[in-house]
Parts: structure tokens; C-alpha cells; sequence
């Protein structure tokens, strides 16, 4: 209370003007410190693999993280100008997991033998550095939240649109079984990861109107409340759409990803738990129906249920890699194997589904922990954006952004430690890959404006 | 929405708790199970990561590991060919390990506890681990008589040195070159590994300890003989009749001598006859007074139905249990289901040859430091007493007139008594013979235990012998010892 504004103490108009400047400067002030120190950590990380991998220093590469620091900072100063009271924690988290990715992603690429533009750290640094600057200019534009629920039904079209376009024939394109991908002959990307930010932003905006309608009690049976006939519509809607992409897409984890989105927003616009059973109850039948069909779905579950069977470790799409990225968290055990000690490219993929893989086979059940905790911290800031927002929408997409990265985490995780199935999803912010870093960032840019308009719109409320 | 948001941030805290109760048990709990995982390559590639110790025969290197310019930093080259290669057996990436290499991996990897303080004090003054290095108790130029006196022919030969149980010479033929399988290129290694598993003649399966067992045939009178004298239920002086023709009990077939004829002019035949004539008709007789279960406790004695390491695991032999009479007769010239490794008659011949003490029988002299000095001197060990020396000193000399009067003569060497027995097994209908010859000398103060199998009658089908073609073998190998 004493740095309040209006605390009796500093009752001049200069005491107050000085203080304003103040306290967002020390939000800042420890943003920009805690961005250098991701950044030392970075650059050790890259000097520690070189030096493990190769025994020497390879210093044109920590000179590019360096500029990538520079481009982070760019980020930074231009919320100095924008977005002052935003979130001081987020920008330095993501920083130093999209740090981590690259020294790891760089790992990866000495024991594959890759160099220069061949090599995947360099296009993870220049889609870094694109992924940055597309989120500065979503900060830069987008000074009120308040305009993206406008266009809630854009989002929507944008969402669905970026969705269904892997499955345009001609364009569309299936990697490793899934078809989550969209090449255009100079750029293969996958607009799924897009496409979530689109529908997260229509789900909040859409919820927002129609929560009054979704929270009305319907009738009562088997001693639970269910909901009206009539509202079904939409979560309807939503299924069918996940179920297209369970089918036609082949992963379980996108179709799993968005469907869960929307069930949380609607659990948290309507505060009715009743939804998660009628939406588990929707998603686990089709699943189920879908898996006595579809043999990729079958696979899935015998490779996951029984990995070590050599019939399902030597099945097509079967658990090879899963039990291979096992061997590679066992071999780094507690304190892990040191960068550039271990064999993180035995497993395929190592340096983007399987990074979580790389990560714990050579920094450990340590490093494991730390990347976790890393993201808790952000998922952690994320909800506090959420439950400190100015109006509903901004709670719903706050907590609808957050939820996104959080439950992507989950889903990938949880693959490659046999907590679930694997899926096609990549780990936000440290597997290799431009779409996602770049959906990634602007989720980072969209949450960073939530938190200034939080904070700055109390103080507007108290100051005026 | 403030309590749904909490409830939605306890939901994610639920999923990441799993995330880090998953990640500690595969790294924590699951660690020692998935490292063993033969599927696991980085366990190999970690054990390619510390310089392997050497595998030495006297003073000369047959085994060694040299840097490499690749992940594996170690390149494992073998001196010798095929020579050693039953003996150290081979080191390969994908496709496992044999032999020595694989019985001694945790001492020449650096693994095993004894090392532990070593794998630490190389980590702390920097220098890079090392695996300790092995010497065999092998002979060079006992080893290289085996194996050029066998040549071309398939099967084994053993040297040992009856008063401690070391292995002189172990040959197995035909062999291989461990080096085409130590390859880093794992495309080169599979092919090759492939073409010697389809090869007929399994290059890679140690014929002298592992592979399929034999019938002994007439070498295992040996066992029937010891357990007849030792046990008391005959003696030197006793005699069992002498039919040129034997009908076996409750069974519409005879056995015969190899000669046809009855054991000698004699009415009736002494085990000495017997043996030096090796007769079958007397043995089946001999078998059927001393009984199964004398027998087998006899042959268990030796050896058979255990599992001997010299650290290489050697294939138990069998003696059956449960037969009739007649598959009892049979059994006692090393027919039926008789079954033996050539190191389990060479344990035999070894335990007559050192006053009915059998030492264990090992291949390794002595675990060598970095610096090549002994971690532990050699000391043998002694791994039973089957018959009392009395019974060994009948037996020797009963030995001794199958090689200068009797059946064995292809093993005489001039000047010295040698003792020794042939076997001509059988293997069925019209099918080649397995041919035998296991024998010490000399007589009086054994140096050298030997044994010698040749499959498929040498390649002569039936009209080999093990004296003809066998003994001769066992010959050189025994000058070779005697040689030194």
C-alpha cells in the first residue's frame, strides 16, 4: 500500500508524477536484467556444447545469440514505449527456453554433421529473430485487447481456415504420418500452430456473449445438472471439428489440443464443471469409435501401452523412438550427461518432437525440472493475467493463451515420458521449427498487452 | 470466474505433476533397467568411450584397443586372425559380444566394482579411463601346434595343464576374423555377420565349450571305468564275460565290438582289456553292474551337469537319468543320449592325469593394471576330487597300454609315456562319425592334458577312426607342450 498512488504520503503532484515513472521503470529495470541473465545462460549453454561435443569454442555462433539478444531487448525497450506495465517475467522465461532450444537444437546439429544454412540451429535463429519481430509489431498495433473481440467471428473463419488448410489437396502435406502440415513450395509450415492463437481469441470472444445463454440450468437427471438441449450447438460444433482433425489430419494431440481450449473457456465463462463431463464424454467416445478404425490411433495406444514389445518397437510408427528417447532420459539419469556429452541423436526427431528427450539425456532429471518449473512460471503468470484482468475477455484469452502452451507442454511431455500417447506436437519455444516459434511469440506479445492494460487501467482507475 | 480460473490453474499444476512424477521415475527409478536394454546402443556406445584393456597371450597383445577418429573413439583390432578368435570371441557395435570379451567385459571396460576406485581417480586427475587388461594362460606356440595340426578339418582342441586347471590351447575350426565384426561401419559388420551365422559350418559358435554337444562314444568308457574301480564294485582283477554278440535286455537289438569279434581270446575280460581293446560289449556290461545313479554321480563329479566358467560359460554336459537297462548299456560307451563339450573330456583326462584331483579349468591367467602388473597373482583352484589316486594311477596305466598296445597307438611319442583313450562316436544310421582322442602326457608327471573332436569322420564318413586320424593331432599338440 505505501507505493499506492494515492497514499496520503505523496500528495504533491510532483511525488506522484515521480512515482508513476517509477514503478513502471522498476518493472522494467528487472525485465531487462533478467533478459541479460537468459541470455548469459544462453550463451554458456552454446559455449558448454561446443566445448562437450567438440572440445572447442565456437564463437560465430554465440556472436549470433548475442544478435538475437539484441533483437529481445529491441522487444523490451519497445515495451518501454508500449506497454510499460507488462509483465516483467514473461519476455525473460520465454527468452531463456527459446536459449535452451537453440543450444540444444545446435547440439544436435554437430553430431548430425550439419553446418551453415543446412544446420537447424541457424533456422531457428533466423525464425527467432522473424518470430520477435512479429511480436513486437503485434504489441506496437495492438494497444487495446478490447479490438480483437470485435472481430471474434474473423478469428473464427481465420481459425477453422488455417485449421482445414493442410488438408487443401496440392498444398497440404503429411510428415511423419500427420497431416499438419502446408508447403508452398519455398516454405513448409504447419498453420495449426497459428490457427490456435485465431480460434483461442474467437473462443474468449464468442464466450463472452453466449455465457449467459450456456450457464442457464437445464433439466436435472441422474442427480447432476445438465445443460439445455439447445446449447449443445456449439461445443457440438467444436467436436466435430476436432474429430475432422483426429480423422483426416491423423494427430491426436492437435485434435486433443483445441478441443480442451475450448472446454477450459467454456468451464471458465460459464463456471459450470458439467461441461468437462459432457465435452470427456464427446472426445472420449469418438476417440474411441475412431480408434476402432483408424489403425494409427490403435498403434499409438500399443506403443505407448506396451512400448518394450519388440512387435510394437519394430512397427511402423511404433514405439522405436518413444523407447529410444527413454534410453535417452535413463542414460542422463539425475545430473544428466553434460551438453555435449550424451547421444541425444540416436532418436529420431531429436531436435524437435524429442527435444524434451535431448534436454533430459544431457542436462538430467535436473534440467528436466528446471525447463518444467520454467514453464510453470510462465503458465503461473499467464493465469495471474487472467484472474487480475479488466473485463471478461481479456480473462477468457488470457487464460485461453496460457492454457494453449500449457496443455501443448503436457501433451508433448507426456508423450515422450509415457504419461500419454505421443502425438505430432512440437514443445513451445524449444523444438525446432518456425511456425510454432512464431504462434509461440505472439501468444508471449498478446499475454505481455494483457498485463499492461491490467495494470495500467487500475492505475487510470485510481489516478483520474 | 476468479474460482475457475483457480480451479483450471490446480488442473495444470495436476498435468505437470505428472510430468515430474514420469521424469523422475524414468531417471531415477527405471535408469538401471533401460540401460541394460540390449536396444540401448548408448550403453555400447559408452563402453566404446573408455579405452578397452588388451587381452594378452604371454607378453604379445591379440586383443587391443586403438583411437579412433569417430563417435566411438575406440577401434578394437585383433592380432592373429582366426587364431584367438574362439578364445577372445568378438566386439562388435549392433550385434553383441563373445567370448572372452564378453565373459571379462566389466574388467576390460573399467566397470567392474574392483575398478571403481580407478574410473575416480583417472576422472579427478584428468587422464582418460581405462579398462584393465587380461592375460591368458594360453600358449602361443601350443596354440598355433592346435590349431595347424587340425587344418582344414572341422571341430576342437583343448591343452590343458592337469596340476592347476590352465587352458594351454583352445582351437575351435573353422574360426573367423573378429576384426570383419569389430568394423564401426555397422552395414559392413551385418553383412559379414550375416554371411558367417548362414555359413553351414558356424564359424562363430566355440566348438571346444558351446555349440552342439557330442556323443563321446568310446571316450566316456573313461568315466564308466573310474566309477567301476573307485566305487568298489570292481576291481583290476575283475572280469565280465566276453561275447562276440551282445543281445540287450527287453530289446530286439545287439551291440557289437568294433571288431566284430569277442574282446580278445579270453572267456571272460578285465575293464583293462576293455579299455586298452575299447570293446563295447564288456563296457555295456561294466555299465549295467555299476548302475545309473553310480554313474551319474560319477560324471557329476567331473563335471557333467554343471556350469563351468573359465570365465567363457561352458555348455553343461549331460549324463541321462531314468533309463532302461538297455539305454543304460548303451550309455556306457558314450552312446544314447550321452552328451559332452570337448572341455568336459578334457576335464576328465585332466582329473586322471593329476592324481584324481580335477583343478577348475580357466583361460585366465591374471587381470593386468594400466601399467600391465598383475592386480592378483594366478592361483589354481582346486574343483573336485572324483576318484581317489589310487583309482587314477589304475586308470593311467590302463591309458597308457591303449596308446603303446592297444587301440590308441596313433599318439605315441617317442621316449614318452603317453596315455590316452580314442572314441569313434556314433551319431545314427549312415551318418559320419564324431571322432575322439583325449590323453596326457607324460605318463609319470603329466604336463599336458589333451582332447581332440573331429566332426563328420573328418570327412571320411564312416572309415575314419579316432586313432587314425584323431590321435595323430593330439600328438603334435602334447610335443608341442613337451616341446617348451
Amino acid at each position: 500500500m505505501s507505493l499506492s498512488p494515492n497514499n496520503t504520503e505523496y500528495s504533491t503532484i510532483t511525488e506522484q508524477l515521480m512515482l508513476r515513472l517509477k514503478v513502471p521503470t522498476k518493472l522494467r529495470n528487472l525485465e531487462a536484467t533478467l533478459i541479460i541473465f537468459a541470455m548469459i545462460v544462453t550463451s554458456a549453454a552454446l559455449a558448454l556444447v561446443d566445448l562437450g561435443a567438440t572440445g572447442k569454442l565456437n564463437t560465430p555462433i554465440i556472436g549470433l545469440t548475442l544478435g538475437l539478444g539484441a533483437i529481445v531487448l529491441a522487444m523490451h525497450i519497445a515495451q518501454r514505449f508500449v506497454a510499460r506495465d507488462a509483465d516483467p517475467l514473461i519476455l525473460p522465461i520465454v527468452t531463456l527456453l527459446n536459449g535452451l532450444g537453440i543450444a540444444m537444437i545446435h547440439r544436435l546439429d554437430i553430431s548430425a554433421g550439419l553446418t551453415g544454412w543446412q544446420a537447424n540451429a541457424t533456422r531457428q535463429m533466423v525464425w527467432t529473430a522473424i518470430a520477435i519481430v512479429v511480436a513486437i509489431i503485434v504489441i506496437v498495433v495492438v494497444r487495446n485487447h478490447r479490438v480483437l473481440q470485435r472481430y471474434r467471428y474473423v478469428w473464427m473463419l481465420v481459425g477453422v481456415g488455417l485449421l482445414m488448410l493442410p488438408l487443401v489437396p496440392f498444398i497440404g502435406t503429411t510428415i511423419n504420418g500427420a497431416r499438419l502440415w502446408v508447403n508452398l513450395g519455398f516454405v513448409t509450415f504447419q498453420p495449426g500452430e497459428i490457427g490456435k492463437i485465431a480460434l483461442a481469441l474467437f473462443f474468449a470472444g464468442y464466450l463472452v456473449t453466449a455465457r449467459d445463454s450456456l450457464s442457464v440450468v437445464g433439466k436435472r437427471m441422474f442427480g447432476v445438472t445438465w445443460p439445455r438441449i439447445k446449447d449443445l450447438g456449439p461445443i457440438f460444433v467444436v467436436w466435430g471439428i476436432a474429430m475432422l482433425v483426429l480423422i483426416f489430419q491423423r494427430d491426436l494431440g492437435t485434435s486433443l489440443l483445441y478441443f480442451g481450449l475450448f472446454l477450459v473457456l467454456m468451464y471458465v465463462a460459464t463456471g459450470r464443471a458439467i461441461w468437462f463431463v459432457v465435452g470427456g464424454g464427446l472426445f472420449g467416445t469418438g476417440a474411441l469409435i475412431a480408434s476402432q478404425f483408424l489403425t494409427y490411433v490403435q498403434g499409438r495406444f500399443a506403443a505407448w501401452l506396451d512400448s518394450f514389445n519388440q512387435e510394437n518397437y519394430d512397427a511402423v510408427g511404433g514405439s522405436y523412438q518413444l523407447v529410444q528417447g527413454l534410453f535417452g532420459f535413463a542414460s542422463g539419469g539425475i545430473v544428466g550427461t553434460g551438453l555435449g556429452g550424451g547421444h541425444p541423436g540416436i532418436v529420431p526427431l531429436a531436435e524437435s518432437d524429442y527435444i524434451m528427450a535431448s534436454l533430459g539425456e544431457e542436462l538430467g532429471l535436473i534440467g528436466v525440472f528446471a525447463i518444467l518449473t520454467l514453464f510453470m512460471l510462465f503458465v503461473a503468470r499467464g493465469i495471474r493475467i487472467g484472474v487480475n484482468g479488466a473485463d471478461d475477455f481479456g480473462r477468457l484469452l488470457a487464460v485461453g493463451l496460457t492454457f494453449v502452451i500449457a496443455l501443448q507442454v503436457f501433451i508433448v511431455v507426456g508423450g515422450v515420458t509415457r504419461v500419454i500417447p505421443v502425438t505430432g506436437l512440437t514443445t513451445p519455444f524449444l523444438a525446432a521449427g518456425g511456425s510454432s516459434l512464431v504462434a509461440n511469440w505472439i501468444i508471449v506479445a498478446l499475454l505481455l498487452r494483457l498485463s499492461d492494460t491490467v495494470r495500467h487501467q487500475r492505475e487510470e482507475a485510481v489516478g483520474t | 470466474m476468479i474460482k475457475e480460473l483457480n480451479r483450471v490453474s490446480l488442473g495444470i499444476g495436476v498435468l505437470f505433476g505428472a510430468l515430474f512424477v514420469s521424469a523422475t521415475v524414468i531417471q531415477v527409478f527405471q535408469v538401471d533397467n533401460l540401460r541394460v536394454d540390449p536396444r540401448n546402443v548408448r550403453t555400447v556406445y559408452d563402453s566404446y568411450a573408455t579405452e578397452r584393456g588388451s587381452i594378452l597371450v604371454g607378453s604379445t597383445l591379440i586383443a587391443e584397443s586403438v583411437p579412433a577418429d569417430d563417435v566411438f573413439r575406440y577401434q578394437r583390432i585383433y592380432h592373429g586372425g582366426g587364431l584367438y578368435a574362439p578364445i577372445t570371441g568378438y566386439y562388435t557395435i549392433n550385434q553383441g559380444i563373445s567370448g572372452l570379451e564378453f565373459a571379462m567385459n566389466d574388467k576390460l571396460s573399467g566397470q567392474s566394482n574392483s575398478q571403481f576406485f580407478d574410473q575416480v581417480m583417472a576422472l579427478v586427475s584428468g587422464t582418460d579411463p581405462r579398462g584393465a587388461s587380461v592375460k591368458l594362460t594360453v600358449n602361443a606356440a601350443v596354440q598355433q601346434a592346435a590349431r595347424d595340426a587340425l587344418g582344414e578339418l572341422t571341430g576342437a582342441a583343448i591343452a590343458i595343464e592337469p596340476s592347476t586347471g590352465r587352458i594351454l590351447a583352445l582351437v575351435s575350426t573353422p574360426s573367423f576374423d573378429p576384426n570383419d565384426l569389430a568394423s564401426h561401419d555397422n552395414g559392413l559388420v551385418l553383412s559379414k555377420y550375416t554371411s558367417l551365422v548362414n555359413s553351414g559350418s558356424q564359424p562363430l559358435i566355440n566348438r571346444a565349450i558351446t555349440g552342439d554337444l557330442y556323443h563321446p562314444g568310446s571316450v566316456f568308457k573313461l568315466v564308466v571305468a573310474a566309477a567301476a574301480l573307485d566305487s568298489g564294485i570292481m576291481s583290476e582283477q575283475s572280469t565280465v564275460p566276453n561275447p562276440a554278440k551282445l543281445k540287450l535286455p527287453l530289446s530286439g537289438s545287439s551291440i557289437r565290438n568294433w571288431s566284430g569279434n569277442s574282446c580278445g581270446p579270453e572267456e571272460s575280460v578285465t575293464i583293462a582289456t576293455a579299455l586298452r581293446l575299447s570293446c563295447n560289449i564288456p563296457f555295456a556290461e561294466i555299465g549295467a553292474l555299476v548302475g545309473e545313479s553310480r554313474i551319474h554321480d560319477y560324471a557329476e563329479a567331473f563335471g557333467f551337469g554343471a556350469t563351468v566358467e573359465i570365465p567363457m560359460v561352458v555348455t553343461p554336459s549331460t549324463f541321462p537319468s531314468g533309463m532302461d537297462e538297455a539305454q543304460l548299456m548303451l550309455s556306457a560307451f558314450g552312446q544314447f543320449d550321452v552328451r559332452v563339450t570337448p572341455l568336459q573330456i578334457a576335464m576328465v583326462s585332466s582329473a586322471i592325469a593329476n592324481g584324481g584331483v580335477l583343478m577348475s579349468p580357466t583361460i585366465v591367467d591374471s587381470v593386468l593394471a594400466r601399467d600391465l602388473s598383475p592386480l592378483a597373482p594366478f592361483t589354481p583352484v582346486e574343483y573336485s576330487t572324483p576318484i581317489s589316486p589310487e583309482t587314477a594311477i589304475v586308470l593311467r596305466d590302463m591309458m597308457v597300454a591303449g596308446v603303446s598296445n592297444g587301440v590308441a597307438s596313433g599318439a605315441r611319442i617317442r621316449g614318452v609315456s603317453v596315455a590316452g583313450k580314442t572314441g569313434t562316436a556314433e551319431n545314427g544310421e549312415g551318418q559320419p562319425y564324431t571322432l575322439w582322442f583325449t590323453g596326457f602326457a607324460p605318463a609319470e608327471n603329466p604336463r599336458v592334458a589333451v582332447v581332440v573332436v573331429v566332426e563328420n569322420g573328418g570327412g571320411a564318413g564312416q572309415s575314419a577312426s579316432g586313432n587314425s586320424l584323431v590321435a595323430p593331432i593330439a600328438r603334435k599338440i602334447m610335443e608341442a607342450v613337451l616341446a617348451q
